[in-house]
């Protein structure tokens, strides 16, 4: 054998997630904390790949990433007979809360972008104790509407195209040309329709201005960090968010934009390896307090 | 024809003007566009061009007004926005097209359909001023 095998590996889990199995796909390296990450709207566990593949990470964490149901190679359920997809905060959460569960994960950290960035201040409003830490990339309470979500799924307007086309101006201008079409590959894969329903939860349904302020950091530590090439979930939005969470921590990450994972890894390291360090530190912390 | 303001408002003037010699030497854009024939206005607020285009190349940039001459959907911008969006990096809220309509420096009125079908198409298109070198200064 002499071809370069990277490190994570692939498998499905069964999961109950509203009183039906969803087989969902997901990916995972590492030992130590686990580490969950959520893909952004429209896309898929792939844009993890690099922190997948991250050597010296894995070393502290299990780091994972799962294709929600109806992205990747997580296949709607057996029960959907076509009609439209919505993904609501409710929903969400549960299949998050369910796929921790399935994997008997214990108090993972959950790292999630964009759509992945807003439930995670949901997770911390309503269940802070189930998690170690969480940490939201482009993530906000809310955020301005910059286009009708209508012309990401119509018969006359191709789907691949047309996402891809949309989310290509939030990627910072630094970053890499193959990591950018790379990002931008993912969008033009997904279902038709499936983009446009997980920005239900985004735009309609997961308001959460008014509740953030409930968040307790001391409960679980919340991280935000938001590229300052996002115009979607801008720093500004990000600032106003955390500006109503007592003890939240914020970053604003240069040469970034709204994929920071999948869109250059390198410069997305700098600023997510040292919040990744310090919960690992907590979390020793906490273990020897424990012991004493 | 209304001229230009001043200087930095005919500097866009002029790099708009070249952007269908730009596309010329792009084959790989206009083969993204082979399948889009438009009218459409396009260009500064105040001084936009009337662009005809045919299988991805623009064969006509004259302009407005024209008499009676029809377009499908507009996309204007003002003279700082262009000269921010061709930027070797442009800043951030500056570097894409509906950056900029987000942040009310420009509008698209119009029908749509053709812009959104052909999204990246005109993008590209209208960032081609930015290659190879800064075509603008602001």
């Amino acid at each position: 054998m002499t071809g370069h095998i990277e490190p994570m590996v692939g498998r499905y889990v069964h999961v109950e997630i509203d009183g039906e199995t969803h087989r969902i796909y997901f990916e995972e390296n590492g030992a130590g904390l686990p580490l969950v990450c959520l893909h952004t709207a429209g896309s898929d566990g792939r844009q993890w790949r690099h922190l997948l593949a991250d050597e010296a990470l894995a070393k502290k964490f299990r780091i994972i990433a799962f294709d929600m149901p109806w992205h990747g190679k997580s296949n709607p359920p057996a029960s959907w007979t076509g009609e439209e997809y919505r993904l609501t905060t409710a929903r969400y959460t549960q299949t998050i809360r369910a796929f921790c569960k399935a994997l008997a994960l214990d108090k993972p950290v959950v790292m999630g972008c964009s759509i992945g960035g807003r439930i995670v201040l949901n997770l911390a409003i309503e269940h802070a104790g189930e998690f170690r830490a969480l940490i939201g990339l482009e993530a906000a309470d809310f955020q301005a509407a910059w286009y009708d979500t209508s012309w990401l799924h119509r018969p006359d307007v191709h789907g691949g195209e047309i996402c891809a086309a949309l989310v290509s101006g939030l990627i910072a201008p630094q970053s890499p040309d193959a990591s950018r079409r790379e990002t931008l590959w993912c969008y033009m894969q997904s279902g038709p329709g499936v983009f446009k329903g997980d920005l239900y939860f985004y735009r309609v349904d997961g308001d959460l201005r008014g509740r953030v302020e409930e968040i307790d950091t001391g409960a679980c530590p919340l991280y935000l960090l938001t590229g300052e090439y996002d115009f979607s979930c801008t720093p500004d939005d990000t600032r106003r968010t955390a500006a109503a969470i007592k003890g939240a921590s914020v970053s604003i990450m240069e040469q970034l934009g709204h994929f920071p994972m999948s869109e250059n890894h390198e410069q997305f390291r700098r600023y997510i390896a040292p919040v990744l360090n310090q919960i690992l530190k907590q979390s020793i912390s906490d273990k020897q307090g424990e012991y004493r | 024809m209304t001229s230009p303001s001043n200087a930095s408002d005919a500097a866009v003037f002029e790099a708009f003007a070249g952007i269908p010699a730009l596309l010329d030497q792009t084959p790989a854009l206009i083969l993204r566009g082979r399948t889009l024939d438009c009218e459409c206005l396009l260009g500064p607020m105040d001084q936009p061009f009337h662009a005809s285009i045919r299988g991805g190349r623009i064969v006509d940039l004259t302009p407005a007004p024209v008499l009676m001459r029809s377009w499908r959907f507009s996309y204007r911008a003002s003279s700082k926005a262009w000269a921010e969006y061709w930027k070797p990096v442009p800043r951030p809220g500056w570097h894409d097209l509906l950056a900029l309509t987000k942040r009310e420096e420009a509008v698209l009125e119009g029908d749509l359909h053709p812009f959104m079908v052909h999204l990246q198409y005109f993008k590209d298109v209208l960032a081609l001023p930015r290659l190879p070198h800064p075509a603008v200064s602001s």
